[in-house]
């Protein structure tokens, strides 16, 4: 299995009262539980059930994820810049496994 | 007569009944027929409230020649202030062997109730976009997905 790997884009620069899209997206299976390997096994139910992301450490962001988002799950979202901060993203997948990323972005 | 039924229920179908029957005994029967677990999933979260059918802009493909990466996208048009915003988004599918695709939860700084995913589809159905405001009202619009190829594995 490849690497789980998040990818995330925020601009890096955004004006005040700006609403900025900010796009991610996760390398990850998304294993249904309800498809079939090679020999004809079930693949145990896999996937990235919450997503949250805060600004400043406060939460602004969540979504809850089920078995019908496709692999890879993209998810985009908008945001109002005010100031001058730091987003961060946390993915948490059914193993309790947890994917963090954070970017900054400048308000001018 | 039952063995008869039996032949006929395609292995789509028996996944249905058993969603049903852990949802509620009185719908399954139907859900052979007439898939509407969404439609109960909609009654379980609003708990039976008005939903108000509005034209929220739920923008899904008409047509989805690979039902494993189905782009799916809402814009809900609201001043996002204390007093006035949308709390929660759910996306429901009728036609997926669960009916529940996502919920999002907006919090005022975010200055839009918008958001992009891709989601999978397992055969031609309808999307609910379910929207619930901060002063406990509920609003919801549907759109029909053709689905060529299902992408849900079974």
């Amino acid at each position: 299995m490849s690497k789980i790997k998040p990818r995330g884009k925020v601009p890096k620069t955004a004006s005040v009262d700006e609403i900025i899209e900010i796009k991610t997206l996760i390398r990850h299976p998304m294993h249904s539980g309800r498809m079939k390997d090679k020999d004809g096994k079930k693949i145990p139910k896999r996937i990235i059930n919450k997503f949250l992301v805060k600004f400043n450490g406060k939460q602004v962001f969540g979504m809850d994820l089920e078995p019908s988002i496709s692999t890879n799950p993209y998810i985009a979202f908008p945001f109002k810049a005010k100031k001058t901060g730091t987003f961060d993203f946390e993915w948490t997948d059914d193993n309790g496994d947890k994917y963090n990323m954070s970017r900054k972005m400048t308000v001018s | 007569m039952k063995q008869i039924k039996m032949k006929i229920i395609s292995r789509r179908n028996v996944l249905y009944l058993l969603g049903g029957a852990t949802g509620s005994v009185l719908f399954s029967k139907y859900s052979l027929s007439k898939p509407n677990l969404a439609l109960n999933k909609i009654n379980e979260i609003s708990k039976n409230a008005k939903v108000n059918e509005v034209d929220l802009f739920l923008d899904v493909p008409e047509i989805a020649e690979n039902g494993n990466q189905v782009k799916v996208s809402f814009d809900i048009e609201s001043p996002m202030t204390e007093e006035d915003f949308v709390k929660t988004v759910y996306i429901l599918a009728d036609g997926n062997p669960a009916p529940n695709v996502a919920k999002f939860s907006f919090t005022t700084d975010m200055g839009a109730c918008s958001a992009t995913t891709r989601m999978r589809l397992s055969k031609t159905q309808n999307i609910y976009l379910l929207a619930e405001y901060n002063n406990g009202n509920f609003a919801m619009t549907k759109s029909k997905v053709k689905v060529t190829i299902g992408g849900c594995g079974g």
